[in-house]
């Protein structure tokens, strides 16, 4: 098994953080990961992506041009991103602001309102955990046990209260996820 | 069981210095590479095992603390980024002339000039051929994952110690950046004062005892003749490394009919390009040398009467493909593909121009 995965959004949106916490996750369940974030200009524009593979095997490259997963995040990484898929592979997006929705045919596509729900649960923190549910919906790679031991490897441990929290939102992230168009 | 984190190259890095009973680093904050002043920082090593850790008032400062530590026969290390490692050149150049042990890493971003924070390899010429004036050559290290970062530690204090010359650890922003699991070492005491007396006592200033005379680190020799005595002796040391220390890795390459060169980054991604072009039926193998200096002309130069071509790539315009033509000598087409001012090739152009310029077609 092998899953090439891009994230891409604003910074605070906790990109970066939501493919770290899958990184660590991935170890703990004794698979190989690579974490390749964008520290460019681009990031210093309000911008962040990051790249996360997780695999059985060793990894070889960690800077990819095609993805098997695309979790889109806004309508600038829509724009970069959605041609980046492979053809039958997936992408999920957050529709808050998006304006221009993803068209293709030979790709899934699910949404999940996860701002939305985010911000009426008064939950705007663990919003990326939310959008992490969906993905493990779709694409099972690591269990909720080592989510829990990714996320008290990720956090440091000041703010290990909010594991709970954090792993609830996950759980919610799964129901929240929806089908546009699946091949 | 050794400890398994997820780390940037950045902070592996420092914490392999850490664990490896380094005695003092001197740096200045230049991006790509700000983490490893930041983490030592954060983790204060000057509080458990008293490894100094002090941000200076320039790189040129920095690269000279290395060079006073390592005259008292310290394990002393710097970084930096390509436009600070241009100001270290001067020390760096004096600690070859005079023969002190020590790490610089360069975690190299986009140039010249100024350029860009963006990963890239045009910093090949300026670490294997001088970089500093007069003849001397640097042992370059090229790590091509996290876990290499940590390894590559250890193993260069080791190598500075061995041959008294300083190690460069020559990687880039993708490495310094990204995040793997990496196997970090056990914790290495650092060398008491007995020990370095012992071991650099006869010609570390280890502070003069009546039975010797004093040793003086300088890299000044007036006297042509000496100078040349000075040189030659050096050139000695340098033959000793090209004989006894290259590195490097092969994948695929038993059966391969065409082969790719990288090193560092540039050599992970050329892996997802061997398997793309195998899926093609392209038989294509990956030669990466782990030594930038001492370079591995050797492996190389045979596996010209093996393959039909060679695609040497790189982050800059065209450098070691230089060493690779000199390996090969006219046996077979080498070409050179790269990209350049912190653009990443992706393994799919890498195919693509494997088989427009060596394969044809």
């Amino acid at each position: 098994m092998t899953e090439e995965i891009i994230i891409a959004g604003f910074g605070g949106q906790g990109v970066l953080s939501m493919g770290k916490i899958l990184a660590y996750s991935g170890i703990m369940q004794n698979k190989e990961v690579s974490w390749m974030p964008s520290y460019g200009p681009e990031m210093r524009g309000g911008t962040a992506n990051v790249t996360v593979i997780v695999s059985d095997e060793r990894i070889s490259s960690p800077v990819l041009n095609k993805y098997d997963t695309a979790i889109i995040l806004n309508q600038q990484s829509m724009d970069k991103f959605e041609c980046s898929v492979k053809a039958g592979g997936y992408l999920i997006y957050d529709g808050n602001g998006i304006t221009r929705h993803p068209d293709r045919k030979d790709i899934n596509i699910y949404r999940i309102d996860a701002a939305d729900e985010a911000s009426k649960m008064g939950m705007t923190k663990v919003f990326n955990m939310l959008v992490l549910g969906g993905y493990l919906k779709l694409k099972p790679i690591v269990s909720g046990e080592f989510i829990h031991k990714g996320l008290e490897k990720s956090l440091p441990k000041r703010h290990h209260g909010m594991i709970p929290e954090n792993e609830k939102a996950v759980e919610i992230g799964k129901d929240l996820i929806y089908p546009i168009h699946v091949l | 069981m050794k400890e398994l984190r997820l780390m940037k190259g950045n902070e592996a890095i420092a914490e392999a210095a850490i664990r490896a009973g380094a005695d003092g680093y001197f740096g200045y904050p230049i991006t790509p590479q700000s983490e490893i002043l930041e983490y030592l920082m954060a983790e204060k090593p000057y509080e458990t095992t008293g490894m100094v850790v002090l941000q200076a008032e320039s790189e040129v400062a920095a690269i000279n603390m290395v060079y006073g530590g390592a005259s008292c026969g310290k394990k002393c290390w710097t970084s930096s980024s390509s436009p600070g490692i241009s100001l270290k050149q001067e020390g760096i150049s004096y600690m070859a002339g005079s023969e002190l042990p020590g790490i610089i890493v360069n975690v190299v971003r986009g140039g010249p000039g100024l350029g860009t924070i963006q990963p890239s390899q045009a910093d090949y010429f300026q670490a294997t051929k001088g970089g500093g004036h007069g003849d001397y050559r640097l042992l370059v290290l090229a790590p091509a994952s996290v876990q290499e970062m940590a390894d590559f530690i250890p193993l260069g204090f080791d190598l500075a110690f061995k041959y008294r010359n300083p190690v460069m650890i020559l990687t880039d922003g993708v490495i310094g950046q990204m995040m793997e699991k990496v196997e970090l070492p056990e914790f290495t005491p650092r060398w008491t004062e007995e020990e370095i007396v012992k071991m650099s006592g006869d010609w570390a200033t280890t502070g003069k005892t009546p039975d010797r005379e004093r040793n003086i680190i300088s890299s000044l020799i007036l006297d042509s003749a000496k100078q040349e005595k000075h040189v030659k002796k050096l050139e000695l040391k340098y033959k000793a490394m090209e004989a006894d220390e290259v590195r490097y890795e092969t994948f695929q390459c038993e059966d391969a009919e065409y082969l790719l060169v990288a090193f560092g980054s540039t050599a992970r991604i050329c892996q997802k390009s061997v398997d793309i072009a195998r899926a093609k039926g392209i038989k294509v193998g990956l030669l990466r040398p782990i030594t930038l200096y001492p370079f591995p002309t050797i492996p190389i130069h045979e596996l010209a009467s093996q393959v039909k071509g060679m695609l040497v790539v790189e982050m800059n315009l065209g450098q070691m493909v230089e060493d690779v033509r000199l390996a090969v000598n006219g046996k077979v087409q080498v070409e050179h593909f790269g990209r350049c001012g912190g653009m990443i090739p992706n393994p799919d152009e890498i195919v693509k121009n494997l088989v427009s310029k060596i394969i044809g077609g």
